[in-house]
């Protein structure tokens, strides 16, 4: 499977927009796709398609339990604990874990020699397997209101395309630390989108410096072109960077966007234009049995 | 009081209002707790006047030459970071956590842990008073607890300089930086937009804002984008007992304001979105 992951540094420049449209004109172009919403803090690719659950699981973390007859309240279980996610005070006999820090990374579980300390699975969200057609599916990734990272969320929703065939088109999402990281370090290609504004460039800077750093292949689509100025042209001309596409600023899009429809469906022209992009990306980049 | 800006889904208008907001405050503290993409700085070029050093966790790094290839690290990390080749064990910078557990357990002590040392934080003057704003370096991770810094410093700096309010500019999501940048505040203000991700995103972070016990306000930017998302919105947020403070509509002077270096309420100062957004901002601190 080839994975292109749809990303931006600053939200709000037409991410999920590109990526369910890409999604669309390949459904349309008869290609073996699958949509991957890896924007498990704000998940709304599935809204723009008419889904039905398939299937869908649990992605949990083990996060501990002390037993407190059989603890002798030493301590090292909250030495080992580079999260502060256990609270002690010996001399009151108290122990405590602290849920929302615990990062499930069973070093208690280590330090512990009085074999005090168990484990619980507790929920981070789920991964869900949403059916189109029958032949089409949209995997989404959900974390739980109030968990602190979606990163293993992320990661248990890229598993699940691992084994697939054709293009994978992931939704990522924002911003450049871990989640972004976690997202793009597991795709083949990256196209980022951006907005022709201040924000925009300041933001999407940003972006290329990390794919830069971890050294994976990308390319920009300038979306709502015509609104604001030409300094990302210039940054990306100077920069080298190749600029797959610019999407022209129009009120009918961000109509068309706001009642969730896909815009390649009616529009082919467009359709046409995100095809020869996938394409040109595949050229580039796709191993033999990823090309056509 | 301390008065937070969050979104949900990114490109609501979040930092366009948080500057608005701030340019007709009075003496404000502004905090950009967006540390993944900070922006603000970009309206008010600030001076800085003091730059400090975020750790932002730390990456295990193996000594080839002392691990012996034992595979105890690799069985006990639980982020998959350790993977052991045929020619040496690696550690993926990418996957590590920085839970120190495989420089704890190593027998022969091959495992280093290396602070994450380029992350910075910033504060200055701005034309409006006091500017924090948090960069984390690209790739390092914490972004939660630079943001809690972030606001520490903007707390200590209304102290000093007994300015009353503090502006908060959150991220997009409703993560960890969200929740550090939303607990505690006086009034979380979710700045939504009628488009049905719009929606589904103001859902989720209203739930988080309810689930810390805060007091959540809303605001419909481009309102007249689609009128009967906007209906749906405001039936939405009465059943859930929620305030809309304000609306707004969808208007090129935004962007052209930020493209000229300036916020709405400097750009048109008369025009009708700039009173709209007045109007709001009495609204809120009638809370």
């Amino acid at each position: 499977m080839f994975r292109i992951a749809v990303a931006s540094g600053k939200g709000g420049t037409g991410k999920t927009f590109v990526a369910t449209n890409i999604f669309q004109a390949l459904m349309q172009n008869n290609q073996q796709t699958l949509l991957a919403d890896c924007d498990a803090e704000a998940p709304n690719a599935a809204i723009f398609f008419n889904t039905v659950q398939d299937t869908i699981s649990e992605v949990t973390q083990l996060v501990p339990v002390i037993n407190t007859s059989k603890c002798t309240f030493c301590g090292k279980c909250h030495e080992y604990c580079n999260y502060n996610a256990i609270f002690i005070i010996p001399p009151a006999g108290i122990i405590k874990v602290i849920g929302d820090l615990c990062h499930g990374c069973g070093a208690c579980l280590a330090a512990c020699n009085y074999d005090a300390i168990l484990e619980k699975p507790e929920s981070l969200g789920q991964v869900a397997k949403l059916s189109l057609d029958g032949s089409h599916y949209i995997i989404e990734s959900r974390m739980n209101i109030g968990v602190m990272s979606p990163v293993k969320v992320i990661k248990a929703a890229l598993n699940e395309i691992d084994h697939q065939q054709g293009i994978a088109i992931i939704d990522a999402p924002p911003g450049t630390s871990c989640p972004f990281i976690q997202t793009v370090s597991g795709a083949d290609y990256t196209i980022l989108v951006t907005e022709p504004t201040p924000f925009g460039l300041s933001d999407l800077k940003q972006s290329v410096e990390t794919l830069r750093i971890i050294k994976k292949p990308f390319g920009i689509i300038i979306n709502r072109h015509g609104q604001g100025n030409n300094d990302v042209r210039e940054f990306l001309l100077k920069g080298n960077i190749p600029l797959l596409l610019e999407i022209p600023y129009k009120r009918e899009i961000a109509v068309a966007y706001s009642v969730g429809k896909p815009v390649a469906e009616a529009d082919s022209f467009f359709a046409e234009q995100l095809l020869q992009v996938v394409k040109d990306i595949l050229a580039n980049h796709g191993n033999s049995s990823n090309k056509r | 009081m301390e008065i937070a800006v969050i979104s949900g889904k990114g490109g609501t208008g979040k930092s366009s209002l948080s500057a608005a907001f701030a340019s007709i405050s009075g003496e404000t503290v502004l905090a950009d707790c967006d540390v993944d993409a900070a922006n603000l700085y970009l309206l008010f070029s600030p001076t800085c006047e003091e730059e400090e050093v975020y750790i932002a966790g730390h990456k295990a790094v193996i000594d080839i030459e002392i691990c012996t290839k034992c595979g105890l690290c690799v069985n006990y990390c639980r982020f998959d970071a350790i993977k052991a080749g045929n020619e040496k064990v690696e550690i993926s910078e990418i996957s590590c956590d920085g839970c120190f557990l495989c420089s704890r357990i190593c027998p022969f002590e091959a495992i280093k842990m290396i602070p994450n040392d380029r992350s910075r934080m910033y504060s200055g003057s701005f034309r409006y008073g006091k500017i924090v704003y948090g960069r984390l370096a690209p790739g390092e991770e914490n972004s939660g607890k630079l943001v809690s810094m972030v606001r520490a410093k903007a707390s200590a700096l209304a102290e000093k300089k007994n300015i009353k309010n503090i502006i908060l500019d959150g991220p997009p999501g409703i993560g960890c930086p969200v929740i550090s940048t939303i607990t505690g505040a006086s009034i979380v203000v979710i700045v939504t937009e009628p488009t049905i991700s719009g929606l589904s995103d103001l859902k989720r972070a209203a739930d988080t804002v309810i689930k810390f016990n805060l007091t959540a306000e809303v605001i419909i930017n481009k309102n007249d984008l689609n009128p009967s998302v906007t209906r749906e919105i405001k039936e939405w947020c009465r059943s859930s007992g929620i305030r809309v403070a304000g609306m707004l509509p969808f208007d090129h002077k935004m962007v052209q304001a930020m493209v000229n270096g300036k916020t709405i309420t400097e750009y048109e100062p008369e025009g009708e979105i700039s009173s709209e957004i007045r109007k709001i901002w009495t609204n809120i601190l009638k809370t």
